[in-house]
């Protein structure tokens, strides 16, 4: 299962890539396996304030709905669009051209609540025992 | 839910891990919900041909006189008028109208019968069959022994008639004995996806062969039950366990037409009853506006927002590009082209009501 050295990582399995002070997020390879084919994003709208941990954004696959959490707390300042007309980017290219939002971060201690690559990597472990 | 129970395997149960399925219960089996993909092989069964293993459901065979050993008695059709070699559809249903199952009934010979149960309901069918059935007739449960695999898509026919001879004879809803890799088998041109196709009934220990044979055509993918239910809702073909149970009526589940009141049947007087009193639901069919999709006990709205009932089926259609959805409402409080709205506490999405199925290009009766 694919994880990304440098992203940050909760365990609902959304990660967070920190530039700064703003941040861009989306779901694991772990996530939008466990989805299967997505059919349906339904991204926050611009300037929403969102808390850590709380929901950002949901995601239909064709057999469930799952909400997504927002890593850290700040403000949407761009959503990435091209889930609208093409929500199937999220399984191909979910670390990449499939992230789901960035936001403007209001706490950068926030970070401390998050996982690293390898301690994601280590929570995984443990999900597939 | 039926995890803590240990869940049987069917004999593909190796096969399916090879092909790294993602395995899920149902019904008290591990069954394969997805090979590659729920959308590539929705798309395959459409367009090609695919193959599913359905060895989980149930066989039962009864030998006896359809009226004299009871069990025209048991079902809500005539199966007396039957032609030999035809099957049917029909309902099984509890002295409260309520459905115990629906199954398929094969007519193998004057007075020997075939039923094709759900694989959650084969106990309960078996004692409800048996304990009903006179001394006049014979009832085995065959379930054990034998398997089935379904063959569908506009592809099946080409791809079975290459090494199965006579197949291509076979028309909506009859079966035929054909020899099958050495052995003498029931096929029949039945399915549950809205495409031509056919369901082969194979000795139990044997499926990997048959299983194999049909792969080694390279038009042919395996499909789970995720695609087949996909499939299966773009039909509007019921559910047991979402779209009837014990507790709803067929008239309540739009089955009207499988309900035959010229003849006596268990449950017969509860739905003259309900009848005439009014039923309080209805089965209705609708598309929602976008591609979000209702879900299975999402409630659904009038268009002024007043709860008046629940999703029992709902799925993303790839062939509509849209969610679709059945379910049960008050009777009366919405119509055919009218807007309701499904969801939650959260989220309500506008959908209209149609007819069905909702997909209409299927290859069923090519």
């Amino acid at each position: 299962m694919e994880v990304v050295k440098d992203y940050l990582y909760t365990k609902e399995h959304e990660w967070i890539d920190i530039e700064g002070t703003t941040a861009t997020i989306g779901i694991t390879e772990y996530a939008q396996s466990a989805l299967g084919d997505v059919t349906f994003v339904e991204l926050p709208k611009i300037d929403t304030e969102v808390e850590q941990f709380e929901q950002l954004a949901s995601v239909e696959s064709v057999k469930a709905a799952s909400d997504i959490f927002s890593p850290m707390s700040g403000k949407v300042i761009e959503v990435n669009k091209a889930l609208e007309s093409d929500p199937p980017l999220l399984n191909k290219s979910c670390y990449e051209e499939g992230w789901i939002a960035k936001i403007a971060i209001s706490d950068i201690e926030e970070k401390s609540n998050l996982m690293t690559a390898a301690e994601y990597r280590k929570f995984l472990e443990g999900l597939e025992e | 839910m039926f995890v803590s129970a240990a869940a049987k395997q069917t004999p593909l149960y190796p096969e399916h891990l090879k092909l790294h399925a993602r395995m899920v219960p149902f019904g008290g089996w591990d069954m394969p919900v997805q090979y590659e993909g729920i959308l590539s092989e929705y798309e395959h069964t459409r367009r090609a041909v695919a193959i599913f293993d359905t060895c989980h459901m149930g066989e039962f065979i009864v030998e006896g006189d359809g009226a004299q050993s009871g069990l025209e008695h048991l079902v809500t059709s005539f199966l007396t008028d039957m032609p030999l070699k035809a099957c049917r559809y029909t309902l099984m249903l509890n002295v409260n109208g309520g459905v115990i199952d629906d199954l398929i009934v094969y007519r193998i010979e004057k007075e020997k019968w075939m039923i094709v149960v759900n694989a959650a309901n084969i106990d309960k069918d078996a004692g409800h069959i048996a304990g009903h059935l006179t001394e006049n007739s014979s009832f085995l449960n065959i379930s054990q022994e034998t398997g089935k695999l379904d063959v569908q898509g506009p592809l099946s026919r080409d791809v079975l008639s290459r090494w199965i001879s006579g197949i291509e004879k076979l028309n909506y809803y009859e079966f035929g004995y054909f020899k099958v890799l050495g052995e003498n088998v029931v096929i029949s041109r039945t399915g549950y996806t809205g495409e031509l196709g056919f369901e082969i009934y194979f000795p139990w220990e044997k499926m990997p062969t048959l299983w194999q044979k049909l792969l080694d055509d390279k038009r042919v993918k395996p499909a789970g039950l995720g695609a087949r239910d996909v499939l299966r809702a773009e039909m509007c073909y019921s559910l047991y366990g979402q779209d009837i149970d014990d507790n709803i009526l067929p008239l309540e589940a739009g089955l009207d037409k499988f309900i035959n009141f010229d003849k006596d049947f268990i449950g017969r007087d509860a739905l003259l009853k309900q009848k005439e009193a009014g039923l309080r639901r209805k089965m209705i069919y609708f598309i929602g506006e976008n591609r979000r999709s209702p879900r299975h006990n999402h409630r659904i709205y009038s268009l002024h927002s007043k709860e008046i009932g629940v999703v029992t089926t709902g799925t993303f259609s790839p062939g509509l590009n849209r969610g679709i959805g059945m379910g049960l409402i008050s009777t009366g409080s919405a119509a055919k082209g009218e807007k309701i709205f499904f969801g939650d506490d959260k989220n309500k999405i506008s959908a209209e009501v149609t007819g069905r199925p909702f997909y209409k290009s299927g290859s069923l009766k090519n």
